[in-house]
């Protein structure tokens, strides 16, 4: 019945499968579901919606799909009394419908039934003016007027569409900005075990030794299996400072989020300002001295990290492109960053690049020239759940 | 709602919100499981104790562990005490049944009253966990090999589901339950809570208690925000330490109670001198 309901859900990206569908009318049909278009609401929620990252594309595809069927002004109680009494039959009232009755946009409507709500002094049934059940009036239900607001018996101290519009759980968003907790999950897809991958035999397999050797009646035959650990080292380079400063609070929870992951089999974070030169910096605050030699680094590292770049790579096409392109005054570059950018590429065949800016905005966005340049030598991701996942799922695989 | 059935309306010790009932009592009358989650320290545990002891049912915790496997749940066969037993010629070898001890998943199912079966913090166990469930949670039965029996479920236990969202859970577990995410509590809400536990708490002091501590949960560079049984004792902190209302907000007395982190600690700290913080990266 509400099947176009199920796929607006659906447009909206709610994997709602038909086994969820059917539970949800089996519910009905069991009469679970409360008078009101608020228990509707909580009912269909529980059932189709599985995780607290959709709660808000459902509120949206709710409000969206409800949005005529309520009124969101505070009806006065006498106002139900009057509305949820008698109705007329409908064949009383088919011969007075008007064909040459004005027709209301929705904000009209809304104004007139305020207007009306403030006039009104009595119960009303069957007229073409008032609020009330039947008739032709805009207002009311059970009437014959071809646009108007419904006043229906709903629950009446929260509206459903109230609870819906005020999107409670927008912060929830996958594709909202992230934090620490949300962004460890997401990094602990980040993984690839090396059972998975060509090592030695390393570990005493018990359940296949013990099968072994009563196969081999009871005579001693060792099994070793592959150990089954991560074996994904990562190298995470950060922008953390000048047109960064913003995104500041984003990206320290990403730093606190891989510090915390413990299942890398190393872990290296380097740090650099704009964009990156002979040095990387050891330390957020970028501090002349406390840095290593890009090359060095380059160097002691294997090919067999994962590199993730974080910043939003907006700069003057000078600080990529131009010898001396470093904006820190005292540090002159021999060679342009954008042949360390490519450096680091051709090394590390899996590598992507986060971005801050919102993926929309970055042909646009002030630096737009030099975010294009960094995009053609790095699959780049917006730093936000949904990106930082597809940017994983890019660091597995192999190329 | 049918009023003949269980029907789930909170509890003395426990507050809950109509949404939450909501969505107790669905999946009671869908005899499906419910899946809760949660920020930690929302009453996630909590509500499965406060469902069996309205509803007076036995409850019945299988808290998970990151070793725990699926068939922990269900049955373990003794084979080593059977080993030893047949070498000390102790007990009746052949009745393999003696051997085989029901799991928490297996006490459920074998009850004679429907019970509430807890199993808490699911997303400990390995990814697969919640996959290895599946059919015993659809079907309520198990098969034991050793014996060649069907343990089937004389009546359908309730089933609470908690997680701490520290792994996703697979579509196909998802799609077989009922999900609720209890909000962390408003400040009315956290009133009544308050109330439950603790009976006389100065109106003054619970005022300015509530409106610090969401002040504390607003800022953004903590790390580990204080949730509600940080709160809980931090009143009684409060109330036994004689500290004087308004100084509250001010000083932040037993700021310890509150915070469990070194970092938050600081950030707090110069957030209180200088009105700002510069150390979100927790270096």
């Amino acid at each position: 019945m509400f099947i176009e309901f199920f796929y607006l859900l659906r447009q909206h990206q709610l994997k709602i499968s038909i086994k969820e569908w059917l539970d949800l009318i089996g519910a009905l049909d069991k009469g679970l579901c409360g008078p009101g278009l608020l228990d509707f609401y909580h009912l269909c929620r529980s059932i189709l919606v599985k995780s607290e990252v959709d709660y808000d594309k459902f509120d949206q595809a709710f409000a969206q799909f409800f949005k005529d069927f309520e009124s969101p002004f505070e009806i006065p109680e006498e106002v139900w009394k009057w509305l949820n009494g008698g109705e007329k039959s409908k064949e009383e009232l088919y011969d007075k419908i008007d064909p040459n009755a004005p027709r209301y946009q929705l904000e009209e409507l809304k104004q007139m039934l305020e207007q009306r709500l403030k006039e009104q002094r009595s119960c009303h049934r069957g007229g073409n003016y008032w609020i009330g059940t039947g008739g032709t009036s805009v207002l009311g239900h059970g009437g014959f007027a071809e646009e108007g607001i419904r006043v229906g018996g709903e629950s009446r101290y929260r509206s459903a569409l109230q609870v819906a519009n005020s999107r409670a759980f927008r912060d929830f968003r996958q594709d909202n900005i992230i934090d620490t907790r949300q962004f460890q999950v997401a990094l602990r897809k980040l993984r690839q075990y090396s059972a998975t991958v060509e090592t030695a035999r390393t570990e005493l397999d018990i359940d296949g030794t013990v099968r072994e050797t009563t196969d081999n009646g009871g005579f001693l035959k060792l099994v070793f299996e592959k150990s089954r650990k991560n074996t994904v080292k990562l190298l995470l380079l950060f922008d953390s400072d000048g047109s960064m400063l913003r995104y500041s609070r984003l990206c320290s929870a990403l730093f606190q989020a891989v510090h915390k992951a413990n299942h890398f089999s190393d872990l290296k974070v380097y740090y650099f300002h704009n964009c990156i030169y002979e040095h990387l910096y050891t330390s957020p605050y970028c501090v002349r001295g406390e840095w290593e030699s890009t090359e060095k680094v380059l160097n002691t590292l294997g090919s067999e990290y994962r590199i993730i770049l974080i910043g939003d790579g907006a700069m003057s096409p000078t600080e990529l492109l131009r010898p001396g392109g470093n904006c820190i005054i005292g540090l002159y570059n021999e060679l342009p960053g954008i042949y360390w950018l490519e450096r680091i590429r051709d090394k590390y065949p899996h590598h992507i690049w986060l971005n801050p800016i919102e993926e929309a905005d970055w042909d646009y966005a002030f630096g737009h020239v030099t975010i294009a340049a960094i995009r053609d030598l790095f699959p780049m991701y917006e730093l936000s759940l949904e990106g930082i996942e597809k940017g994983i799922k890019k660091l597995l695989v192999n190329r | 709602m049918n009023e003949s059935m269980n029907c789930f309306k909170g509890s003395q010790a426990y507050v809950a919100g109509p949404e939450l009932m909501y969505a107790v009592n669905v999946a009671i009358a869908l005899e499906k499981p419910l899946l809760i989650k949660g920020e930690p320290g929302t009453g996630k545990t909590m509500l499965a104790e406060a469902i069996a002891e309205s509803l007076g049912k036995e409850l019945i915790i299988w808290s998970i562990k990151s070793t725990t496997k699926a068939k922990d749940g269900l049955y373990v066969y003794d084979t080593v005490q059977r080993l030893y037993d047949s070498q000390f010629q102790e007990g009746d070898v052949a009745d393999i049944k003696k051997y085989i001890h029901m799991g928490k998943l297996g006490e459920a199912f074998t009850a004679e009253a429907q019970p509430v079966l807890l199993i808490d913090e699911i997303d400990k166990a390995d990814l697969e966990f919640p996959n290895d469930l599946l059919w015993e949670l659809d079907r309520m039965e198990f098969y034991i090999h050793e014996t060649k029996e069907t343990v089937r479920a004389k009546n359908r236990p309730i089933v609470i589901i908690t997680s701490n969202a520290e792994k996703e859970l697979p579509d196909a577990f998802l799609r077989r339950c009922i999900f609720h995410y209890i909000a962390f509590p408003d400040s009315d809400t956290m009133r009544k809570i308050i109330a439950v536990h603790y009976e006389n708490v100065e109106r003054k002091l619970l005022d300015q208690v509530i409106e610090t501590f969401y002040w504390l949960r607003e800022i953004k560079e903590l790390q580990k925000k204080p949730g509600t049984p940080e709160l809980l004792d931090w009143i009684r902190a409060l109330q036994l330490g004689g500290v004087k209302v308004e100084r509250i907000h001010g000083e932040l007395p037993f700021l310890g109670v509150l915070l469990k982190k070194n970092q938050d600690f600081d950030v707090v700290c110069e957030i209180k001198e200088k009105g700002y913080t510069r150390k979100g990266w927790g270096v």
